[in-house]
């Protein structure tokens, strides 16, 4: 057997490398011993970020495929890229006030988020099986300590113990899920499986090792989006971890989640779409369904915010089975709209909280909207965009998906997303009611605007404005980024 | 005598299984720890084998991944189960339970 050495093209990787430089060097930095260098952790990490986005975005329409087919960078992964990249940016800068007020000011958290932001880089641009794998891992390890974080704190620690337990337990059967499909097929690479499925028609479609292996790896990916029967880890790490990390999650994951997602089955396992969208059909129902109906009974807006995004995550996975162009589109625009809104909520909670008392219950918010009128109108305008309310984001991103699944001919699995959206307007909604028209029983004291945190709501406003009145720009890039998957 | 490309394939599905068993039952959170290390492992062996029975190196190649990040998971598993044991003098995985629901 010849081993043959695959070009080293470096050019391809430069935002990863550049981001993992920056991560070093915020290690590095904690070894000077003076209390200024605290603030470089900040300076350089978000510096690094940027830095990686503007090598990502000059990548845009200059594709190339490197280390022999493992790494690959097309607008596809540009696009999810860039977005996970704008979400490690954004909560960089909502950590900043929150990690001074809890005491966790270590240069490991901001490393931490971004090797988790280079796993998830990796993640969406993964040629083959053993890069996604390891993408995944990458971004897993950071993760389990990042919402382990406030290691001094119960609900954190037992957060990331369950999640740690979990995602390790899922590891194993995605695992099993990659080797079954190596058994039946004899290769990790995605287009080499997509080729080989496609010339022996008929018997190694049946071959029940590779449906089981695709079963499985339904189950590793589906673990990380939160769809429903792998959710329960879910309300738990979103509520201990601290919370800037609980927006991270909401966020940058998911969104690397679905790329992995769509990657590996419509590339590799178009040929057996008829077994996976009838999965993926329940899956997307189960989600939608359990998610906003559980989060209907909470009290702790933490706890309540998971379980939209479980909701959301069902959406997502209705454009998925759809799996037509518009479908595709909008599943890009859906995971913008969906991370801009998200992170802007989860910045109010976290301007409300103090040290030691996160008040996140749905009674310490009751006359926010007496105090702090524009606070509340802020947290409100995330809330109904998330509910899909016109002319918000949210509305815009539901309104694509659920025409495309009608477009596909699923229009019972449509209607039964337009009942869950109206479903979940009541939960979002309650919040506003304990904003406006309850009492305050608490004094909501001092809150500390950090100039930081003043400027991501700004941001994540107007986008949410600007994705809902203006939705063809973004439409547009997202159809240019999807052109390689067809 | 030449053992078929089943057989490892079956000792791999039953040590998974082991694994898997041993998750869900235990309660000690060392020792469903250790269950799932068996689970990587059983899948080791299926990558190994396969690879054989494929003539290519790809799923040796695998292999030492897998067991990296084994590793890798190791180190952050059991330093997250000591921090809990600070806390609570307690690694049962039942007790895991001021966040419900």
């Amino acid at each position: 057997m010849e081993i043959i050495l695959p070009q080293i093209d470096l050019k391809s990787i430069a935002p990863i490398l550049v981001l993992s430089i920056a991560a070093i060097l915020v290690l590095l930095i904690g070894l000077i011993p003076n209390k200024a260098s605290k603030s470089l952790y900040y300076y350089v990490s978000f510096l690094g970020i940027v830095a990686a986005a503007i090598l990502t975005i000059k990548q845009f329409d200059n594709n190339s495929v490197s280390f022999n087919g493992a790494y690959i960078v097309d607008n596809f992964s540009i696009f999810f890229n860039v977005v996970i990249l704008a979400c490690s940016a954004l909560v960089i800068l909502l950590s900043e006030s929150y990690i001074k007020q809890e005491d966790i000011n270590f240069g490991e958290y901001y490393c931490l988020i971004m090797f988790a932001t280079v796993g998830m880089m990796i993640m969406t641009a993964g040629g083959n099986l053993l890069m996604i794998f390891l993408g995944l891992e990458v971004l897993s390890i950071s993760l389990y300590i990042l919402a382990g974080f406030k290691r001094d704190n119960e609900k954190s620690v037992e957060a990331a113990l369950k999640y740690f337990i979990l995602g390790a337990f899922i590891t194993g059967f995605l695992l099993f899920g990659i080797v079954l499909v190596y058994g039946a097929t004899g290769s990790f690479d995605l287009q080499e499986i997509a080729s080989i499925l496609k010339a022996d028609g008929s018997k190694i479609l049946t071959d029940p090792m590779l449906l089981l292996g695709m079963i499985f790896l339904i189950f590793g990916f589906g673990f990380k989006v939160a769809t429903v029967p792998f959710h329960s880890w879910v309300p738990d790490v979103y509520e201990g971890a601290p919370t800037p990390i609980t927006a991270f999650f909401a966020a940058g994951p998911k969104a690397a989640g679905f790329a992995i997602f769509f990657r590996v089955f419509l590339v590799s396992f178009k040929e057996l779409d008829l077994h996976w969208v009838k999965i993926l059909w329940i899956l997307a129902v189960l989600t939608m369904t359990v998610g906003n109906l559980i989060a209907i009974k909470q009290n702790s807006v933490k706890r309540m915010l998971a379980y939209s995004s479980i909701a959301h995550a069902g959406y997502i996975i209705v454009a998925l089975v759809a799996c037509n162009n518009m479908a595709m589109a909008s599943v890009l625009f859906y995971v913008v709209a969906y991370g801009l809104m998200n992170i802007g909520a989860f910045s109010i909670i976290i301007l409300l909280g103090r040290k030691g008392e996160e008040n996140t219950e749905l009674e310490d918010y009751a006359g926010l909207g007496f105090k702090h009128p524009l606070l509340a109108i802020v947290m409100t305008i995330f809330l109904l965009s998330m509910a899909g309310i016109p002319p918000l984001a949210g509305f815009v991103g539901k309104f694509y998906i659920f025409s495309s699944a009608m477009k596909s001919g699923f229009v019972v699995l449509a209607v039964i997303g337009v009942i869950n959206s109206v479903i979940s307007v009541y939960y979002y909604l309650r919040v506003t009611v304990f904003m406006y028209m309850k009492k305050p029983n608490r004094d909501f004291g001092q809150l500390c605007f950090s100039p930081y945190l003043i400027l991501v709501l700004l941001l994540t406003l107007w986008g949410t404005f600007q994705l809902g009145l203006f939705p063809s720009n973004l439409i547009n890039i997202a159809e240019r980024s999807i052109l390689i998957l067809q | 005598m030449i053992v078929p490309i089943t057989h490892f394939l079956i000792l791999s599905a039953i040590l998974f299984s082991i694994g898997v068993v041993g998750v869900l039952t235990r309660r000690n959170a060392i020792i469903i720890f250790m269950s799932i290390e068996l689970m990587l492992n059983a899948v080791n062996v299926s990558f190994v084998a396969l690879s054989k029975h494929l003539n290519s190196m790809d799923g040796q190649l695998f292999v030492f991944f897998i067991m990296t990040v084994a590793a890798a998971e190791a180190g952050v598993g059991l330093a997250i189960i000591i921090a809990l044991y600070r806390r609570r003098a307690s690694v049962n995985v039942d007790e895991l339970n001021i966040m419900k629901w």
